[in-house]
């Protein structure tokens, strides 16, 4: 939970224009710019009281399994130890601070640093020192020097339906009370009792500061303004409902919309009557293979998209049958990696699965409604130059950061400030 | 098939996407037909999902179709080099070839990267009038990594 008691931020020089303490409505451009920002983050939000997407389960399904992975930036190993538990832990040596693993995915019995032959076992103990006792009797380490002094900074793990999270903070709370209950069942609805199937990895390198991507990711206001793929082959629907969820601490959100039965089956008696009387105006655009579209009610529930975020730099989501989680990395001030990783379920049908593959053509760096996040990010990194004493203004659907029904709104834009600004005590 | 049929088809095919001549980048392609665009880790570990994947002609026409109408990205260009295609025999389903490529994409304000390195894996059967079509081009990028976004075909 956000400390608020934290002492005032040491930031290298004053902030080039003040943050109203609970303001939610305004944004000032240098959280976006400054390098000892950044640095505070990794304190603060990354290794501060949260919890961190590392991997799949499924990526380290046996014992001596390793994924390298990373939490805000620095190298992590997530384990498999053969008494079934997830352990993670630096992939940072701890006598020169090499790499300790250099492969992103791997089976192994222990680590060793290629550096010096240190190694270590699978929960991240330093276990053997090479020439510790020196070649015939010269050199080698003191007497005083004990193994178990020294190990790589570990980290707390936790598994949610198949999502490896870790955290750096002894003081985070449980990983359910992190979340919240609501984002929690919405975890489940996707993810909760299937056996997850990787089906592709990218990576996108995105030209901008991470916190505008988590911005994007939490602004359902933008979606039908700024991704015109549906409206322009009149794919929209207005028989849809949708709402959007923020959880109490503001990190956590949900943007959903569903297929309204009782408006669906009213659109369609009108259409018929529209198409009766040859009134109803045509788009010149049609898709030629409109099958990309044809996906399942996997979930029986008619939602069509949910697009789920935890603070700070995760998300779940589907579009349709589109299922993908997404992984955002800060790589300095101005630059961001976003890992996709592209899911199915073991249990897929052969028509499901190819549904998932074509339905790959909405998301991703190349997605029809997703490959203006790419870029839009790098527009407001370019547009605030020269800026920082400048702020967005947020007041689309007031001043809070509530759960409502409407996705006109920028709840949970402010939800992610209003935990942001708790961790970092700005 | 020979070796220099496929050439003069690629040398067509890369002039068609670097001088924006998108409409004409479906005809390539035979009505049923596999293009994808996936990387080298994802090929070696057989994970079938594309930055792009398409199973018809209709859907490179509606690929082209979003680019010119309805997705927004920053003006750029792609300038493809095509290194020779390798051709790897030719059976009942047509000619097997694989060719290198690099594009360097040109951003409106002139900034010059190498966007992208990998290779075409093919599959060509001639049309009616003995021009190779393709009936398969797996897109293999070397690298996992895509800078800002994919809007122009490879």
């Amino acid at each position: 939970m956000p400390d608020h008691n934290l002492p005032a931020p040491v930031l290298a020089t004053p902030p080039e224009a003040p943050w109203p303490p609970d303001q939610l409505t305004r944004v000032p451009y240098w959280v976006f710019q400054r390098p000892d920002v950044a640095a505070l983050e990794q304190t603060r939000v990354f290794r501060g009281d949260t919890w961190n997407y590392l991997c799949l389960e499924a990526e380290i399904a046996e014992p001596g399994d390793y994924r390298a992975t990373t939490l805000g930036g620095v190298p992590i190993l997530a384990v498999r130890d053969h008494d079934g538990e997830i352990y993670a832990f630096e992939n940072r040596c701890v006598h020169r601070g090499a790499l300790i693993a250099l492969e992103d995915f791997g089976k192994t019995r222990e680590f060793t640093c290629v550096y010096h032959a240190w190694s270590y076992d699978l929960q991240g103990n330093l276990k053997g020192v090479a020439f510790k006792d020196g070649i015939n009797g010269q050199g080698g380490m003191p007497d005083c020097f004990r193994m178990s002094d020294h190990s790589p900074r570990k980290l707390r793990t936790a598994v949610v339906h198949g999502l490896v999270f870790a955290s750096a903070s002894d003081t985070v709370p449980p990983i359910e009370e992190f979340l919240g209950e609501e984002i929690l069942d919405r975890i489940e609805r996707v993810l909760g009792g299937r056996q997850l199937e990787v089906i592709g990895r990218f990576t996108q390198e995105l030209p901008n500061n991470w916190k505008l991507y988590v911005e994007n990711v939490r602004d359902s206001y933008h979606a039908s303004l700024l991704h015109l793929f549906f409206t322009t082959f009149e794919l929209n629907k207005l028989n849809m409902k949708g709402g959007l969820i923020v959880s109490g601490s503001g990190g956590n959100h949900v943007s959903y919309s569903a297929i309204d039965r009782e408006a669906e089956a009213k659109a369609k008696a009108a259409s018929s009557e529209y198409a009766a009387q040859n009134i109803r105006s045509e788009s010149e655009y049609r898709l030629k293979d409109p099958s990309v579209l044809e996906g399942q009610d996997e979930f029986g529930d008619g939602v069509t998209l949910q697009i789920l975020s935890v603070f700070p730099g995760f998300v779940l989501q589907q579009i349709q049958n589109a299922i993908a989680v997404r992984q955002v990395v800060p790589r300095g001030v101005d630059r961001t990696d976003l890992h996709w990783t592209y899911l199915g379920f073991k249990d897929d049908t052969p028509e499901l699965r190819l549904m998932r593959l074509k339905q790959g053509n909405l998301v991703g760096p190349a997605g029809y409604v997703s490959m203006e996040d790419g870029c839009v990010g790098g527009f407001v990194q370019r547009g605030v130059v020269g800026a920082s004493d400048r702020h967005a203004v947020l007041e689309m659907g007031g001043s809070d950061a509530k759960s409502t029904r409407t996705r006109a709104t920028e709840a949970s834009v402010r939800g992610f400030w209003k935990a942001y600004r708790g961790h970092m005590g700005l | 098939m020979q070796i220099t049929d496929i050439m003069a088809v690629q040398a067509r095919y890369a002039r068609c996407i670097d001088t924006d001549r998108l409409e004409e980048w479906p005809d390539f392609f035979l009505p049923d037909c596999q293009y994808r665009i996936t990387t080298a880790e994802n090929h070696r570990l057989g994970y079938a999902a594309g930055l792009i994947w398409a199973d018809s002609r209709g859907m490179l026409q509606d690929r082209v179709a979003a680019l010119r109408e309805a997705n927004i990205y920053e003006r750029h260009s792609y300038r493809h080099l095509l290194g020779l295609p390798l051709v790897d025999g030719t059976g009942p389903e047509g000619t097997r070839s694989e060719t290198p490529f690099i594009v360097a994409r040109i951003m409106r304000d002139g900034a010059t990267d190498l966007f992208a390195t990998g290779r075409y894996l093919d599959l060509w059967r001639a049309d009616e009038a003995g021009t190779p079509k393709l009936a398969e081009r797996i897109v293999v990028c070397d690298s996992s990594r895509i800078d800002t976004l994919l809007a122009l075909p490879l």
